[in-house]
């Protein structure tokens, strides 16, 4: 049996800070997770428990007090451009256009390299005709986007994203979950994905990870094998859905209805 | 809207005219004089023929004293915002000239720059006055720009490994900018505050000297002339300031609104 190293391995992870009044805060119990290449990981979790945490953790923004996260068998030390964030508040530069945000990342390459890199995305995110607008002419369904686009342009093989459709609106959020899938399977990218929605865990992830509240640490990993697009009436996906729920130790009787 | 802003700010000022009128009616000009006295003045400077020269002179002497404190001040100010290290060194030193009033360096200014022969002494005595006291609300500005600039930004640079220039010509600075801007027209504005007391001493020409000398003749009109030239002045420079904030801000997609 071939036993496959993962692409993502988070090790014993732990946070513990010391506050003012010197009592020690604990915000990661030793998270340990193992992710495969080309695997799309939603973190659920409520609100402040730490999720956004451990994804700058991995990242590389943020040291654990102890413990490794190990990319390709190796420890990260500092972010570097082949795993890159993207961010709940839209970061692209409100000074830069369209195209300037994409290309952002593309310095090591021949301008007409570059050109074609930036105009691949700009058309897979559907934004031709855009490439010399700047994000204040945008929605913020086409900003973030842009966002997406920027980050993939640099050639990452892993995406990690905080809540990146926390600040949409409803159905721009549809639609835009709908269009990660796509780019995820065009691009075949490893993705942890962090929100604090379980029905859209549910609609994005091969698997979804449950934290605790904090201090955070994994209660479930819930595997959630059903064919893409996911079919939102599929008694499965609604048995899927409550286990998380339980998991959270939220009732969702009451709850489901009202939680996209 | 425009029209209703327009009219109040004609009352307004046609109030205070108004009550200036009636508390100088009678005074001469060794007094305090009124408004017709100070038109009469205006129109004797204008077509007397110094009063170009010496706006001239003034804008020139802004405008290099404002120039060199924006090519000091801003990456000074950049720096310090930026490393911890630079701070530390020169914070201290900054803070602790910052309260001396640019007047105060009038005799110091006078006694280095006098001896200059390669340019006019007292003009780079006011030029460095001008300097003085235009350079601290710009490394005030840029410092708190840069400290400002939100870590996100920051933080996709480092994470697709741009670095050196292209993060402080593409990240930074247009980050920094819109304060820089609104530090730049404030400090020009102190800046030509400075000017008329920059212009007392040891200078020949100039609105400054303008006011000095009409004083010296007891020409109390030709002073309050002058006064009005200066705010005039002022208020064009302003604009001026105003429109080069917002035309820089508007082309990269962040004016104020």
């Amino acid at each position: 049996m071939i036993v496959e190293t993962p692409k993502i391995e988070f090790r014993d992870i732990d946070l513990h800070f010391t506050a003012e009044d010197g009592s020690v805060i604990q915000v990661l119990d030793s998270v340990n997770l193992n992710i495969r290449e080309g695997e799309f990981v939603c973190i659920v979790g409520p609100s402040g428990c730490g999720k956004s945490t451990l994804l700058n953790i991995a990242c590389g923004f943020l040291k654990p007090s102890s413990g490794q996260v190990l990319i390709d068998e190796v420890p990260v030390v500092r972010p570097n451009r082949r795993r890159v964030f993207i961010f709940q508040d839209n970061s692209v530069f409100p000074w830069l256009t369209v195209s300037q945000n994409i290309g952002f990342g593309l310095a090591d390459v021949s301008p007409i390299e570059k050109e074609k890199t930036v105009q691949r995305y700009i058309e897979m995110i559907g934004l031709s005709g855009f490439e010399h607008a700047y994000p204040r002419e945008l929605s913020g369904g086409m900003k973030q986007r842009v966002e997406i686009a920027r980050a993939l342009a640099s050639g990452p093989d892993i995406l990690f994203m905080d809540e990146p459709l926390g600040a949409l609106d409803w159905l721009t959020r549809l639609k835009m979950r709908a269009d990660l899938v796509d780019i995820w399977r065009q691009e075949k990218k490893t993705i942890l994905f962090v929100t604090h929605d379980v029905e859209e865990s549910v609609q994005l992830a091969d698997r979804v990870v449950v934290l605790s509240d904090r201090p955070a640490a994994i209660r479930a990993v819930v595997d959630v094998n059903l064919p893409r697009p996911r079919n939102l009436d599929d008694p499965e996906y609604l048995r899927i859905r409550d286990e998380i729920f339980d998991w959270m130790g939220l009732d969702h009787h009451g709850i489901a209805a009202k939680s996209v | 809207m425009q029209g209703r802003k327009i009219f109040l700010g004609l009352v307004g000022l046609s109030l205070f005219l108004l009550i200036w009128h009636l508390v100088t009616l009678g005074n001469g000009r060794t007094d305090v004089p009124g408004p017709w006295l100070t038109l009469a003045g205006l129109i004797e400077l204008a077509t007397g023929g110094v009063l170009w020269r010496y706006i001239i002179a003034s804008v020139f002497r802004v405008m290099w004293g404002f120039t060199l404190a924006v090519l000091v001040g801003v990456p000074v100010g950049l720096a310090i915002g930026w490393s911890r290290w630079f701070r530390e060194l020169v914070n201290p030193l900054v803070q602790g000239l910052r309260p001396i009033s640019p007047i105060a360096w009038l005799p110091i200014a006078v006694l280095v720059f006098g001896g200059m022969t390669w340019w006019e002494p007292s003009d780079l005595s006011a030029i460095f006055l001008i300097f003085l006291a235009s350079i601290f609300p710009i490394i005030t500005a840029a410092t708190s720009a840069v400290e400002g600039i939100d870590v996100k930004f920051l933080r996709v640079a480092t994470n697709l490994e741009v670095s050196g220039a292209k993060v402080l010509f593409q990240v930074i600075l247009p980050a920094a900018m819109p304060q820089i801007l609104t530090g730049l027209r404030l400090a020009l504005g102190i800046a030509w505050v400075v000017l008329v007391a920059a212009e007392m001493l040891g200078v020949q020409s100039g609105l400054g000297f303008q006011i000095n000398d009409s004083r010296n003749n007891l020409r109390y009109d030709l002073v309050v002339a002058a006064m009005v030239v200066i705010s005039v002045i002022g208020m064009f420079l302003d604009g001026v300031m105003a429109r080069i904030e917002n035309s820089a801000l508007s082309r990269r997609g962040t004016a104020k609104r």
